[in-house]
Parts: C-alpha cells; structure tokens; sequence
C-alpha cells in the first residue's frame, strides 16, 4: 500500500480550519449544554410532575433518539422556520447543544440525588434556607462527583461532532469526506481524520485527569 | 416550650402518628423509646418540620409551625437536631461544619463563630481536631463534632435521635457523657434512645410509644420500675 502524504500536505490547510471547527462547535456544545442541562436538570427534580413532564420527555426524545437524526431534523426541519438558507454550523452547533443538554441533565440530577439524603437534613435542621443548603453543602459534594462523567460526555461530544459533516458543515470530518471526495482515496482522508480526533480527546482527557485530581486533594 | 396537640401523620395508607399530645417544658430532658417503627423517629422529625404533618398542632417557643406566617427556618435555628448516622458535611473540615451556620445563618463574624467553635470542640473534649476532615473521626468523635455543630447555634431545644445507636459499643459512653454534661446545663432536651440506663439517669420524663401513640409516660421510676400497661412491660421485658 503506498501512502500519498502529499495530498495529506495538500489538505493540511482545510484540515487544520476543519479542526478549528470541530473545537469551535465542541466547545459550543459544552457551554450551552451544561447551561441548559442544568435548567433541565433542575427541572427534571421538581416535586411537582406536571412541571417535570417536559423536561422528562425532553431528555427521553434526545437519549432516545439518533444524534444523526436530530441533526437532519433540526437543519431541514426546525430551522428552515426562522431562515431560508440555515447555516450548517448553526444547526450543528443547535443539535449538539439540545442533545449534550439531555446527558448533561441526567449526570447533574445523577450528581445531587446520589448525596446523601442526610446532608440536606443536616443543613435545614441548622436553620439554612434550602438555597444555602445547595450552596454550601449539596452542590459543592455534588459537583466532584459529576467532573468524570462531564468529562466523558465533552469527549463524546468532540467525537459526535463530525456528525454535522452530513449538512455540510465545514469541521474536520467534512474536509476528510471532501479530500475522498476528490482522490477517491480511503486510508489518506480518513485516517488522518481518526488521527486528529484522537489527538483531541486524548488531550481533553489528559487535561480532565488532572482537574480530578487537583479537586481530590 | 414545646406543644404538641393531637399530632397525625400518614405515608400513604399507613398511619405512623395516630395522635400524639405532649407538652415539654423548659429545661426537661424528655426520653422517648418504644418499638422500631412505632415513630419516634417521625415524632422527632415533625418537632423541626423535617417532615409535615397532616394534622394537628405544634407550637415551639411561641411559633405555630402550621402558621404560614411562620418562618420555619427561624425555628429551626432554635431547634438543634443530632442524627443517628452524624450527617457531618464531608468536604468540610470539623471548624467549618461547626461554624458554617452561624456564619451563613445567624451572621456572626467568621471570628466570632471560630472562637465558639472552638470552646464547643473543647467542651466535647475534641479541641485537637479543629482542623481535620469528619473521615478520620471515630464514630463518637463524630458524634461528638455533630452536637457541637448544633449547639453552635445556641438552640433553645436539642433534639436527639438515637444518637448512641450507630457507635460501636466502647464510644457510647463518651457521647452520652457530653448528653449528660449537657442536660445537667438546663438544656431542654428530647431523646430517642435504646440507652435506658442513660434514661433513667438522666431523664425526667419517659415517653413509651407503640403503634404511633404514646401508650405511657411517666418519671424514670414510674415506667421502669412500675409499668403499666401490658405493651409497654412486654417492650421492657425486651430490652433490660
Ligand atoms: N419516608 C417514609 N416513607 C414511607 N414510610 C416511612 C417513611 N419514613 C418512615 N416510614 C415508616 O413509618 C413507620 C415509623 O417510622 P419511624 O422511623 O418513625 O419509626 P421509629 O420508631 O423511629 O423506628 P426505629 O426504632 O426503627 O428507628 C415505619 O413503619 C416506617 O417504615
Ligand atoms: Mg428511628
């Protein structure tokens, strides 16, 4: 098998924006997931059901459902409603964001259901207000325990990013796609691709490591 | 100090408290004991409004707790409670899961609750361990740390539930100890326990409760040495 690194050279150009894209819509997907994980988080532990019914079906539809598919939805479907040329890297970014929001809530209602019931009752019994309580006591336990499956969902997230290259959305898979495109070579593109994405979770990994551990001391 | 008139509460369909009048006075350490499941726990937890209930009246140191004028809040910073299994907050090392309240509550300064803290970890003969976390405490000591915590309130009442039954044997003794110091002070106390040695003791008045009802009360002396109903001979006959 003879390898073409010159083609490789060629894209290392589309390649390197494809990446800064790739990084761009993870971190979109990060920031805007965990806020609105949180909103839907807190609103999945309402006593009340009626109030916790959407927010329940809203994680059910995103879990339960293929990314790719929310992704085709949201491009072809949602967002011709409110523009007539979507932007692929806006849909992209939307779908990600609405999906990694479902994980997210789930690992923040994970997080402060698995303190001890105690720890609340410690706190309220003190005279705190059930908001101090959060504060000072539940969130601070809660939120050590949430830092490794975050981490995991941000390195999904890298990965499930390249879904977007299916509405054309210039990040790295897009350019790896448009390189067998043109060559009709197989290993050249794709395994570069591979080999990016790699460097990318490796290093969030890496870097995710030592925010754990410093919290452990 | 504490009223508590025709108490009820319900889990769904089973009746845990079935009506439950009592009045405690200033200063009495009161002992409550009976069977597991027969609600003293349940009893406890509605003095504080951990758990509503479904009818009747408590009234603490003049506030109605089912009067939504009520800042429940306010009470409990009046009411300490000391669990069975500690509750001590984990990330925190024993000085702050002391002074954390009064700090964030009562808005004293940090110096101010350091320095009761302090006089507290002294008291319950824990002053060397100020600064570690609650996981390398033994169980006592932790028990110990957890009724300084909630005396650094400065409560009117100090509710107690089971506080010995979690410790291994050789512990027990040196939290019932600083509970004795405590209500030697004047502290009104309410205390659910297995220790009926440390009821007779201390205690000026036993409750026994059966069934979600307070079957008998009465001095130390009245219901251990002259019980009078057949449940509460039969539950004694148990456990001396
Ligand atoms: N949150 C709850 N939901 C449903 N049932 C409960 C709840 N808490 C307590 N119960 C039930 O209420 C009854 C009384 O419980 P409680 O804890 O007050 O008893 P107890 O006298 O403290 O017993 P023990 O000596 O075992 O601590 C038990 O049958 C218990 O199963
Ligand atoms: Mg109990």
């Amino acid at each position: 098998m003879d390898f073409r690194f010159d083609i490789v050279v060629e894209y290392a150009p589309f390649f390197l924006k494809g990446v800064l894209w790739t990084i761009g819509l993870s971190l979109v997907g990060i920031v805007f997931g965990t806020v609105l994980g949180l909103v839907i988080g807190l609103g999945k532990m309402v006593q009340n059901r009626f109030i916790r019914l959407p927010f329940d079906w809203y994680v059910h539809f995103f879990r339960g459902t293929p990314l790719f598919v929310q992704i085709l939805l949201i491009h072809f479907g949602v967002m011709p409603m409110f523009t007539a040329q979507p932007n692929p890297l806006v849909s992209g970014a939307i779908s990600l964001s609405l999906n990694a929001a479902a994980y997210i809530a789930e690992i923040f209602r994970a997080g402060i259901q698995s303190i001890d019931r105690g720890q609340m009752e410690a706190a309220r019994s003190l005279g705190m207000t059930h908001v101090q309580a959060m504060r000072y006591i539940i969130l601070p336990q809660a939120i050590k325990r949430m830092i490794p499956p975050l981490g995991n969902e941000f390195i999904v997230l890298i990965k499930d990013s390249s879904l977007a290259a299916i509405i054309a959305a210039p990040e790295l898979m897009y350019w790896g796609r448009a390189m067998q495109g043109q060559y009709y070579r197989v290993w050249e593109p794709y395994l570069t691709v591979a080999l990016i994405y790699l460097i990318l979770t490796l290093s969030l990994s890496k870097l995710l490591h030592r925010l754990e551990r410093r919290y452990d001391a | 100090m504490i009223q508590v008139t025709n108490l009820k509460k319900s889990y769904g369909s089973l009746h845990v408290l079935k009506g439950i009048d009592v009045h405690i006075r200033e200063k009495e350490v009161v002992v409550v004991i009976g069977p597991s499941g027969s609600g003293k726990s349940t009893f406890l937890r509605c003095l504080n409004m951990l758990e509503d209930f479904d009818e009747g009246d408590i009234i603490i140191d003049g506030f109605r707790l089912k009067d939504p004028k009520t800042d429940l809040n306010k009470v409990r910073e009046e009411v300490g409670m000391v669990f069975q299994r500690f509750n001590l907050f984990p990330h925190m090392t024993v000085l702050d899961n002391i002074t954390l309240a009064p700090m964030k509550v009562r808005k004293w300064p940090k110096e101010k609750a350091a320095e009761k803290a302090l006089q507290l970890l002294a008291k319950v003969g824990l002053q060397d361990k100020a600064n570690v976390y609650p996981d390398s405490l033994s169980g006592g000591q932790a028990q110990r740390v957890a009724i300084a915590r909630a005396l650094a309130m400065e409560p009117k009442v100090m509710l107690f539930d089971e506080p010995t039954s979690a410790l291994d044997p050789e512990m027990v003794g040196e939290v019932l100890a600083v509970m004795k110091q405590l209500a030697k002070e004047g502290m009104t106390m309410v205390v659910v326990t297995h220790e009926m040695g440390f009821a007779r003791e201390v205690g000026d008045r036993v409750l026994f409760m059966d069934g979600g009802v307070i079957v008998e009360e009465g001095t130390p002396q009245q219901i251990f040495d002259a019980p009078q109903h057949e449940r509460t001979k039969s539950f004694l006959s148990k456990v001396l």
